[in-house]
């Protein structure tokens, strides 16, 4: 156990600018020489990046898209069901910060998500303007509420965690045909990045069960699962996700009988899942791999038969130990949404060849990839984020 | 020490091979209730792989075991059912990191036995007492001293309430100065008439409360008897051999 007191250092060694450069960047001529150089080479393309972002690039066709990137042709009546959707992820973000997030980092975070999200309401204007001061206010409340909960208010957030995708999914898609509440939304409407998002969660939340359980089967005493699970595994690691995807759309629905025919969006929300799941599965293997013999003894010694031996003792030291294996392969996944493009879909990718393709816009590509690129970056540095906090405080006590 | 008729465990001549590897040839050995046995012998001789066997964490290709009436066959049900019924310390301790302590010790009885949450807490917090750690029960186990990890791992397998404990080497992986806290909770345990089979080199132990010693070598049981006709006057010259070693070193 490291200790968490902070000793300040003696007063000769408290560090001062000058002794910080002189420590860090000039302790001997090579690194001088480096520090220089790199210096300059930032100060370059920053120079350049900078002024093209502030003086040459034309941000209008942002502006007058931008709802169409995040949203597609999302209907507007419609759209308050994202909103809704978007309270309750942030209510669960607060609720999350406060309960896993470290001290003062926390209150920091939370405070500076607020700010952006205010700062955000300013920016653009109509009814987005109120929700997006709501999602700063239910944000801080969630914060707020869950401050020193107990161990049943984890769980609470937890199952939240775990309930909140599918609510999300069926918001969006709607379920009552026509006039009702909640009037179907086909999937030919979503776009932009929330179609990236959606197409995200699903491949995480179907993958990792399924990934999982290829794991097991690969490791299966009965021959015909293990055989299954490998075949599958390997094929589907063997192509690349690009030609996954072309068959779900081209091939899948000669496997189906005739009349019934599922939307294309669907069908590549199966082709990321399997795809997914089979890196998944050796991943966990990995995980698995790692855990001693003794640990297997222990459990069977003890009466508990195979499936408890594996769920209680296992599998959780397992998928412990690769959370950032795993994170790194779900941002990888979150990225590589953006093929179902070259199928047809409008993910953010896909809007943003549409957006290049009004007259009115003719020759924004910078304009249009940078901001896409940022908003990819800005999602992927979260989940790294949080995988860096989730790896702290599941680390209690390991030995 | 109190044993009445019934023999709790009876191996029959049995034999297991690991590959070619002849690890037991033809062990036979009956065991009452209450009582205490020593087992010991050379590196390799085949004792962990017999009470391996007795839980089935080995599997036997040849021979019988019965434990508590119960036929260890290839039936997943008996042997669940022995495991139930055994509890085994390693070596090694084999906590689980990811747990407390009081998790490591309430997990079975929660899962297998049913039990409700409090119920076997508890009892852990009991058994905790019973080796002399309650404070630690909310600590995880890699924050333990070995001796300290020991002692859970003993409670741990008393949770689920077992006829016959099993023990490989419990003391060998402990620094000196923690063996003894080790096998002052053995003590206790044997007085309160539990069945225990033991390997061990610890002579001491063996002198305080074994009934029956067993001299393993090559896969064979050598000799056996009382700590008396043990020590005083061993049949072998193998088992003079042996003893003579880890006795004066
Ligand atoms: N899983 C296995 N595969 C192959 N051989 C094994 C295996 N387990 C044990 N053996 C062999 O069987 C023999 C008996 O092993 P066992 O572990 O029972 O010895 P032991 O008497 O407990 O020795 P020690 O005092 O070193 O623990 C040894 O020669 C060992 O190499
Ligand atoms: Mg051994």
């Amino acid at each position: 156990m490291t200790a968490n007191t902070t000793v300040k250092p003696p007063l000769a060694e408290r560090p001062t600018l000058l002794g910080w450069l002189r420590k860090n960047l000039f302790n001997s001529w090579g690194n001088a020489i480096l520090t220089v150089a790199a210096g300059w080479l930032t100060f370059v393309t920053l120079r350049g990046l900078l002024t093209w972002v502030f003086t040459e690039a034309d941000w209008t066709v942002i502006q007058t898209n931008l709802r169409l990137i995040l949203l597609g042709q999302y209907p507007i009546a419609e759209v308050w069901r994202i909103w809704v959707s978007m309270l309750l992820l942030a209510f669960l973000i607060g609720n999350s910060l406060s309960i896993w997030g470290k001290g003062k980092t926390s209150t920091r975070f939370t405070v500076g998500l607020m700010g952006l999200l205010f700062a955000l309401a300013f920016v653009v204007s109509g009814p987005s303007r109120t929700w997006l001061l709501a999602m700063g206010a239910v944000l801080g409340a969630g914060w707020w509420l869950a401050r020193g909960a107990g161990k049943a208010m984890r769980n609470v957030v937890g199952i939240g965690w775990v309930v909140w995708p599918p609510i999300f999914i069926l918001l969006l898609r709607g379920f009552t045909p026509d006039e009702g509440f909640l009037p179907l939304v086909g999937t030919n409407l979503w776009g932009g990045l929330m179609l990236t998002f959606m197409l995200t969660i699903v491949g995480i939340v179907f993958s990792f069960p399924i990934g999982v359980l290829l794991a097991l089967g690969r490791q299966s005493d009965l021959r015909i699962v293990r055989w299954f699970c490998i075949t599958f595994i390997e094929v589907v690691r063997g192509v690349p996700l690009i030609t996954i995807l072309f068959m779900a759309q081209l091939m899948l629905p000669l496997f189906l009988p005739s009349g019934l025919t599922i939307d294309r969006v669907l069908r590549a929300m199966v082709g990321i899942t399997l795809f997914s799941a089979a890196y998944l599965a050796e991943n966990v293997r990995g995980g698995l791999q790692a855990i001693p013999k003794g640990q297997y003894e222990a459990a069977y010694a003890l009466g508990l038969s195979n499936p408890l031996s594996m769920g209680l003792i296992i599998l959780p030291q397992a998928l412990r130990l690769i959370i950032p294996i795993l994170v790194g392969q779900f941002i990888a996944l979150f990225k590589d949404t953006a093929l179902v493009a070259i199928v047809g879909l409008f993910d953010l990718v896909g809007i943003a060849r549409t957006v290049l393709a009004q007259p009115a816009f003719l020759g924004t590509h910078r304009e249009v990839y940078a901001f896409i690129s940022l908003l990819y970056w800005v999602f992927s540095y979260a989940m790294s984020y949080v995988s860096i906090r989730l790896e702290d405080s599941l680390g209690v006590g390991k030995r | 020490m109190t044993a009445d008729k019934t023999p709790i465990i009876i191996a029959k001549d049995v034999h297991k091979w690991f590959g070619d590897f002849h690890a037991l040839r033809g062990v036979s050995m009956e065991v009452k209730q209450g009582e205490v046995i020593v087992i010991f012998g050379p590196s390799g001789s085949g004792k962990s792989t017999f009470i391996r066997t007795i839980n089935h964490l080995e599997e036997h290709q040849q021979g019988d075991i019965v434990v508590d009436g119960i036929e260890l066959s290839h039936d997943v049900r008996n042997i669940e059912k022995i495991r139930e019924e055994t509890g085994m310390v390693f070596q090694q301790f084999n906590l689980f990191p990811h747990l407390t302590v009081l998790q490591n010790i309430s997990l079975a009885p929660i899962w297998v036995k049913k039990w409700d949450k409090p119920r076997a807490e508890a009892k852990a917090m009991e058994l905790l007492k019973r080796v002399g750690i309650p404070e630690q029960a909310n600590k995880y186990p890699g924050q333990l001293s070995g001796g300290q990890q020991q002692r859970v791992a003993i409670a741990r397998a008393l949770a689920m309430e077992p006829k016959i404990m099993l023990f490989d080497e419990p003391t060998s992986a402990l620094d000196p100065e923690m063996i003894k806290e080790v096998l002052d909770a053995m003590i206790e345990l044997a007085k309160t008439g539990m069945t225990m089979l033991v390997v061990t080199h610890e002579m001491g132990f063996a002198r305080a409360v074994a009934d029956r010693m067993f001299f393993f070598d090559k896969g064979e049981i050598v000799e056996s008897g009382t700590p008396d006709e043990i020590f005083k006057a061993p049949k072998e010259a193998r088992t003079k051999l042996f003893l003579s070693q880890i006795l004066h070193h």
